[in-house]
């Protein structure tokens, strides 16, 4: 039985190269769009923009909206939308920034500057963004209300919530460990940030090698073993390479000098101390992993996309997909304040204006990212490499100069562009 | 006689002040197939979605091998071995045709994780029985043909080893060699002992698969019969006129 199911489709592989290495044409078409616009900048900005030091800013401003863009994509695979994660990610700022500078100080004995300030705060932070996404979620699938409407009201209703619960002052300085989380002042320095890059090369490796032999045992189609190999090294050193760019980014000699023994330096002279992987970049991809995994492997994911490609069919096959909804709405207020997380301690205080427009920044993200508006279709890793595109594009351009009306005239105009490319391409490619 | 291994007593659902099924009883055998006929609007469809569960009837109560059961939603049926196959095919059709053929009821690793290569393994072994031409097993269903689609949702209801099943027009969208692909099929599970409800509008189609037809006008049976009793005429002047000629006679 087995054996003819095999025998069939393998002269037809042979012809192309791409499916023998049986990549995924659209991660491809992605990378190459980023690596295009990296490419132009670079010449335009006479080599600045694909330097250690600009790689190392755009990674952490992209991390707040890829982290909500990951939650986004579920909300619109299942036919949804959430308009509110802007606004929900300044209400959870607003409580945890509250939190750790009003609120818990003086509570249970609990002093500005203790360790516990910081791990509290998150913990009532995620529960904030979880509760409201649920109550949002419960509004759209057990009251029938559209999504786009209980988001809309929530755009309005959580930014000013968020206004009201800070009487509308900035709040800082955060707390010290908290900051951590915001990028530049949060690293692992290189000897960690190798040993993390060389155990997460490994670790790729060994999974797509078990994955082939999975593959074997259950008699299905594999790869040549060449294609297995060369896929693996491209993965190995996509990873490493990355590690070496942000190591490659150093402390300012000046901060070093300043206090050289710190950095277990005998001397300021010759004393270079890396960055390495900020720990935002760390927590995107520990959200990456996790929501990847649930979208591919886990019956949450399955149902997700399944309610997405055919609702009656999701119920009519058992599925709660009322409750189903709640779960994705939480799971967005979950990333919101996560993203939140990132974005106010990069800043280092609460605003007022936080995440403004992240809403729209998010959902680009997604859809640039390949997800479809129409529901069913949609994955983690495009929505990130969505905001990436964003992002560069974004720095790109105020590096070159490039005067602000005409930035976001050209960020729009992209993604109308990149939704049409995508449809062409499923067009061509045969319906998916 | 044996026990009934359907027996639907005084059905009745409405929707808003439309009596949809007023005062239905029906049953069904084992190794019996019955026909559901009648106009669109009939009631057919909405008969059958309150025994798998779709619907919940206002009134009546159903009874599985002679046992009173309560059908809240699609799995209570799917419990009580009720598998149907319906109209629209309910396939997602974004997901290939194991995610499909498992949805709702997935194979999970120890770690609780969807086993997609078992999975994948378990539809080649059905999808040899009972359709030996389905190849595309890594594609979305919606990149399959009409009958490709229904040998899915019916590996679906043969998999998970359903004792009654339902099929609303399961031939509505089929080529003339798909259809007979689904006749034999028919055929087939009646003599494992399946009882089977159809539903269509093919009147000769009917005469040719089920043991008995029931027609259904305005929510209400209008009679029920053995096929050897009655003449296609017979039937169709049923559905159009909903009077049973034969209790006139």
């Amino acid at each position: 039985m087995s054996d003819q199911t095999q025998s069939t489709p393998t002269p037809a592989t042979k012809r192309n190269i791409f499916k023998q290495l049986e990549l995924d044409t659209r991660l491809l078409g992605m990378i190459g769009a980023f690596l295009v616009v990296c490419l132009v900048f670079n010449v335009w900005t006479d080599g600045r923009f694909l330097t250690p030091r600009n790689i190392f800013n755009l990674t952490i401003q992209t991390v707040s909206v890829a982290i909500m863009a990951t939650g986004m994509v579920f909300v619109i695979v299942t036919r949804h939308i959430d308009l509110s994660v802007g606004a929900l990610l300044a209400t959870c700022t607003a409580v945890m920034g509250m939190l750790q500078t009003r609120w818990l100080p003086g509570m249970l004995g609990i002093e500005i500057g203790s360790p516990l300030i910081p791990w509290i705060t998150i913990g009532l932070g995620l529960l904030t963004g979880a509760l409201i996404g649920a109550m949002q979620g419960w509004l759209v699938g057990y009251r029938g209300i559209p999504a786009f409407i209980v988001t809309l009201g929530g755009l309005l209703v959580w930014r000013n919530v968020g206004w009201y619960l800070t009487s509308g002052q900035t709040i800082g300085p955060l707390d010290e460990t908290y900051v951590l989380f915001g990028g530049i002042t949060g690293t692992l320095g290189a000897d960690w940030s190798w040993i993390i890059g060389i155990a997460a090369a490994v670790a790729a490796a060994a999974g797509l090698w078990s994955a082939r032999r999975t593959k074997i045992r259950h008699e299905f189609p594999v790869k040549p073993v060449w294609a297995e190999v060369a896929v693996i090294a491209v993965t190995v050193l996509a990873i490493l390479g990355f590690v070496a760019v942000l190591n490659a980014y150093e402390l300012p000699e000046r901060v070093v000098a300043r206090d050289f023994a710190a950095y277990g330096c005998a001397q300021a002279e010759g004393c270079n101390v890396a960055y390495g992987i900020p720990y935002s970049v760390l927590l995107l991809i520990f959200v990456a992993i996790v929501m990847t995994v649930i979208a591919t492997r886990t019956r949450l994911g399955r149902y997700i996309f399944a309610t997405g490609g055919n609702p009656d069919a999701a119920s009519l096959s058992g599925i709660n997909t009322r409750l189903l909804t709640v779960k994705i709405f939480a799971m967005v207020g979950v990333l919101c304040a996560l993203g939140g997380v990132v974005a106010s301690a990069r800043l280092g205080y609460h605003t007022n204006d936080i995440g403004t427009l992240d809403e729209l920044r998010v959902i680009a993200a997604a859809v640039i990212g390949g997800t479809a508006l129409s529901g069913g279709i949609g994955t983690i890793y495009g929505a990130i490499f969505g905001a990436l595109i964003m992002q560069s594009l974004q720095s790109g351009m105020a590096m070159v100069g490039v005067d602000a009306p005409y930035q976001n005239i050209v960020v729009g105009a992209v993604l109308v562009f990149a939704v049409w490319v995508d449809i062409e391409y499923r067009k061509r490619t045969g319906a998916k | 006689m044996t026990t009934p291994l359907v027996q639907m007593k005084n059905i009745s659902i409405a929707f808003g002040g439309v009596h949809a099924v007023e005062d239905v009883s029906l049953d069904l055998y084992p190794g019996e197939v019955v026909g559901l006929l009648g106009h669109n609007g009939a009631g057919k469809s909405t008969l059958i979605k309150i025994l798998s569960g779709a619907y919940k009837a206002d009134a009546g109560e159903i009874w599985i091998n002679g046992k009173k059961v309560d059908i809240q939603s699609p799995r209570d049926a799917r419990a009580n071995s009720i598998e149907t196959i319906y109209q629209t095919l309910a396939l997602a059709d974004n997901l290939d045709a194991a995610s499909n053929l498992f949805l709702g009821r997935e194979l999970t690793t120890p770690f609780g994780f969807v086993d997609d290569s078992r999975q994948e393994a378990e539809t080649r072994k059905i999808m040899a029985r009972l359709n030996p031409n389905f190849k595309k097993l890594k594609e979305p269903v919606s990149a399959l043909s009409g009958g490709q689609r229904q040998s899915v949702a019916i590996a679906r209801a043969v998999y998970f080893k359903a004792r009654i099943l339902i099929m609303d027009e399961p031939t509505a969208a089929l080529g003339v060699h798909e259809t007979k692909m689904v006749a034999d099929l028919i055929t087939e599970l009646k003599k494992q002992g399946l009882g089977i409800f159809l539903i269509s509008h093919d009147t000769r189609e009917m005469m040719e698969l089920c043991d008995r037809v029931s027609v259904m006008k305005n929510g209400q049976i209008v009679g029920t019969e053995r096929v050897e009793d009655v003449t296609e005429d017979d039937i169709l002047s049923m559905i159009i006129l909903g009077k049973n000629p034969k209790a006139a006679a």
